[in-house]
Parts: structure tokens; sequence; C-alpha cells
């Protein structure tokens, strides 16, 4: 990493646009391995709702969630790729994190559900 | 002590998501490297915590054999550990966010050695039960 630079230089990309470190890119890659991991608890929360436990309405519930919460991640990811790509490196908002925190914690409160419910 | 800190930290989070800017408020914006830094041991904690949540539906969906009370106690347990893993990483990220702000010292955790310990718990068990032949 080095030493932090104190020259103000802070939120400059640095010259020739690209820093030695691909710190964005590296980010960036993080975000889609974190979307990936997130689509394979979704598609394990989804066979488990196919193998049945929960009565028709509340599948039909239960898979809306599933798709909204993918959705969501999704969306999220890009929207930050996006800003990751921008000159401008913007940093990551509480906003961003706590929503791809509660998509995870959507997940979780899904398995609850339908493992009691058996 | 890590109830509580849990507990203060989610309501810490929450204002945060209440008023996002107020961690921009304070001290100066650190090199944006850093922040980047930090952004992605967010997400490795996030990924973590999806992890524990496929171990906890792997739980309940591949092991048949497993009494039911024994399944749905691993499955809860897993499940829960994920979901405290993803507050906890929003929480870390943004107490790192703030230090660095500040200039102070990095945050300390227990969380990490907890979970640690506990993993290594669950795999002891686990071991146990292929050797026994309740699963597999």
């Amino acid at each position: 990493m080095g030493e932090p630079r104190r020259d103000g230089a802070r939120d400059r990309a640095p010259a020739g646009g690209r820093d030695a470190g691909l710190q964005p890119e590296r980010t960036r890659l993080a975000w889609r391995r974190t979307t990936l991991a997130c689509t394979v608890v979704i598609l394990l929360a989804g066979r488990r709702l196919l193998a049945g436990g929960a009565a028709g309405p509340v599948r039909a519930g239960l898979a809306a969630l599933l798709a909204l919460v993918w959705v969501a991640f999704v969306a999220l990811a890009h929207r930050r790729v996006r800003e990751l790509a921008a000159a401008r490196r913007t940093p990551l908002t509480p906003r961003i994190a706590l929503s791809a925190a509660g998509c995870t914690v959507a997940l979780a409160a899904f398995g609850v559900t339908i493992a009691s419910t058996h | 002590m890590i109830l509580s800190d849990g507990l203060r930290s989610i309501g810490a989070a929450v204002r945060l998501w209440l008023a996002p800017s107020r961690v921009r408020e304070e001290g100066s914006t650190p090199d944006y490297r850093f922040s980047l830094a930090n952004e992605r041991t967010f997400l490795a904690w996030l990924r973590t915590g999806l992890a524990l949540l496929a171990g906890g539906f792997a739980v309940d969906q591949f092991l048949p054999r497993l009494h039911p009370a024994v399944r749905l106690t691993g499955t809860l347990v897993l499940l829960v550990a994920g979901a405290l893993c993803a507050l906890r990483a929003v929480n870390h990220w943004v107490r790192c966010e703030r230090a660095m702000r500040r200039g102070e010292d990095l945050p300390l955790s227990r969380f990490p050695s907890v979970l640690a310990l506990g993993v290594g718990a669950l795999a002891v068990v686990m071991a146990v039960l292929v050797v026994l032949g309740r699963i597999g």
C-alpha cells in the first residue's frame, strides 16, 4: 500500500488515469465475487423452496422475495461498479453498505422461516 | 460484551442509515485507496456471511439422515451466524472509515477469533458425525 499521500491529490486519479495498485479494479472484482456468492445462496434457497414445505401462496411470496433480493443486490453492485469507474473515486456510502448487508440478513430470515416451518 | 457491542453498533448503523452523510462530516477524507481497501474488507466479510448462509441451507437440504432436531439446530446456528457476519461487516466498515477520517488507530475486534473458534468447533462436530456414520 505504501505511505498515505498528504499532498492533497487524494481524489484525483493518478497520472495516466490508473494507479499501480489497480484499486478500483480490485474493488470491482470484489463486488463481482460477492454478487456471485449471493447468487449461489439464492439458488440454494430457491431449491429449498421447490422441495416443498410451504403452501402455494406462501411459496409464491417467498419466491418473489428471493427474486427481489437478487435484483436488489445486482442493482447495488452495478451502481457501485459504475461509481468506481468514474474518474472521481467516491468512497462506499453507508446506504449501499447497509443495503447489501440487508440483502444477506433477508436471506437468513428466509432460511430461518422455511427451515422452521417444514 | 459482544452482544451489547453488537446492539450498540446496530443502533449506530441504523442512525447512519438515516443520516448517511454523517460519516463524511468528521475529519478529513482519507486517501481513496484506503477507503477502497476498507470496502473490499467489508465485501470479504459479507461473503463470509453468505458462505455461512450457504452452509445453513446445505445442512438443511443435504443431510436427510441427520436427526431432525440436530439438523434444524445446525441450520439455524449457521443462518444466524451469517446474518451476524453481515451486520458486523457494516459496523466494522463504518468504524474503520471513521477512524481513518479522524486519524485514529483502526478499531480492534474480537469477532474474527470468536467466529474462527465457532467454525472450528462446528468442523469438529461434523467430523465426529461422519466418523460415527450419522451423515454422509
